[in-house]
């Protein structure tokens, strides 16, 4: 039976000792960034309210630093900001779209849903 | 990442068939495809979750005022153990990045070495889960419950301000979704320890090496990584925010 798997796609993505310093080098840098926003992210949950920092403040920098780490991970660990643009984006739009349009139906019917719901 | 992903390929000849103008192999676009499918359930928990919060936002629970356990200590500790569990996952992550990375260059030393690393770190994560469920459902500081009249709970408050000075009773549905989003995410974890495992067995036997490449490290890779997204956003809007 002929593969549909194209060995080639495989194999090249191979990289050399030299291309493989620079790569650890970058991972070793993503690491100590989501260690440090995972830190920060701790310590504003513990003592950002005791400080006075107002909760909708908190609540939008933990968004932010969620969607900062999310980038991290999904561009650099798991290389899809290696692969060609058209795979990039045909991984992400989609969800994007749908789970966007999910989050503005529960966020703007929410009112109109809940005492249908739980009543 | 050089070779196949940053070749030039001729736009006009592209589309033609041959080859994939993604220029990835088809396991790898179908481990894609699982992961968008799986993170769209993600999603739609975390979403609901965030429906049910806004409909109890009075008595919704603060979360550092239940996650305060840690082992061997009764100390009040808030997220601290749950920011260790999450410093485990992104280790974990980083040295299945780093097998990856090995296998890119045939280095089979270095991807058992990593890889074995990657499976103890998913099995310390899933141990810590059961010591937090455990605590929560039956220990002695046990302080959330699906039940409102659990029995096996010397205190049976889970709601806001968790306490004896201050007994008011939060929604099941706070515990309810914490067991069955970190549950999901924690039968995500054991899936993925499986398959790091029968790939590491894999490149012991040296499977891999008679093949020429080491893309099944990247596959499972990709699925770990995973994981470790959806922890990162379980975290937040569970435990942090």
């Amino acid at each position: 039976m002929k593969r549909d798997d194209l060995i080639e796609y495989s194999l090249g993505a191979g990289h050399s000792e030299e291309e493989g310093k620079v790569i650890r080098k970058k991972i070793w840098f993503v690491t100590a960034l989501l260690s440090i926003v995972t830190l920060v992210e701790v310590l504003l949950g513990v003592f950002g309210v005791g400080m006075g920092i107002p909760p909708i403040v908190i609540k939008f920098a933990f968004i932010v630093m969620t969607v900062a780490k999310a980038g991290y991970i999904v561009m650099v660990f798991m290389h899809l900001g290696d692969e060609r643009k058209l795979m990039k984006y045909f991984i992400l739009l989609p969800y994007a779209i749908f789970i966007l349009y999910l989050l503005f139906l529960l966020f703007f019917e929410a009112n109109a849903l809940v005492p249908t719901l739980l009543s | 990442m050089s070779g196949e992903v940053t070749k030039v390929i001729d736009q006009k000849t592209l589309w033609e068939g041959g080859r994939s103008p993604f220029s990835v192999s088809y396991g790898k676009m179908m481990m894609w495809f699982f992961l968008i499918s799986d993170a769209l359930t993600f999603g739609s928990l975390l979403g609901s979750l965030g429906f049910m919060r806004h409909k109890y936002i009075d008595t919704w629970p603060i979360s550092e005022t239940i996650f305060t356990h840690f082992p061997l200590t009764h100390a009040h500790l808030p997220l601290m153990y749950v920011a260790f569990m999450t410093f485990i996952l992104i280790v974990s992550s980083v040295t299945m990045v780093l097998a990856v990375e090995a296998g890119h260059r045939m280095d089979r030393k270095g991807v058992t070495k990593w890889l074995f690393w990657t499976v103890i770190g998913g099995v310390i994560f899933v141990g810590s889960q059961a010591w937090e469920w455990s605590t929560f459902i039956a220990g002695p500081d046990g302080d959330i419950t699906t039940w409102a009249d659990n029995a096996t709970l010397t205190q049976n408050f889970y709601g806001r301000g968790f306490g004896a000075d201050n007994p008011i009773a939060g929604p099941v549905q706070y515990s309810q979704f914490f067991f069955f989003v970190t549950g999901f995410h924690g039968t995500h974890v054991v899936s993925g320890v499986i398959l790091n495992f029968i790939i590491l067995l894999n490149v012991l036997k040296g499977k891999y090496e008679g093949v020429g490449h080491y893309e099944m490290v990247e596959k499972v890779g990709l699925y770990w990584h995973f994981i470790d997204l959806v922890w990162v956003f379980v975290f937040t809007f569970y435990y942090l925010v």
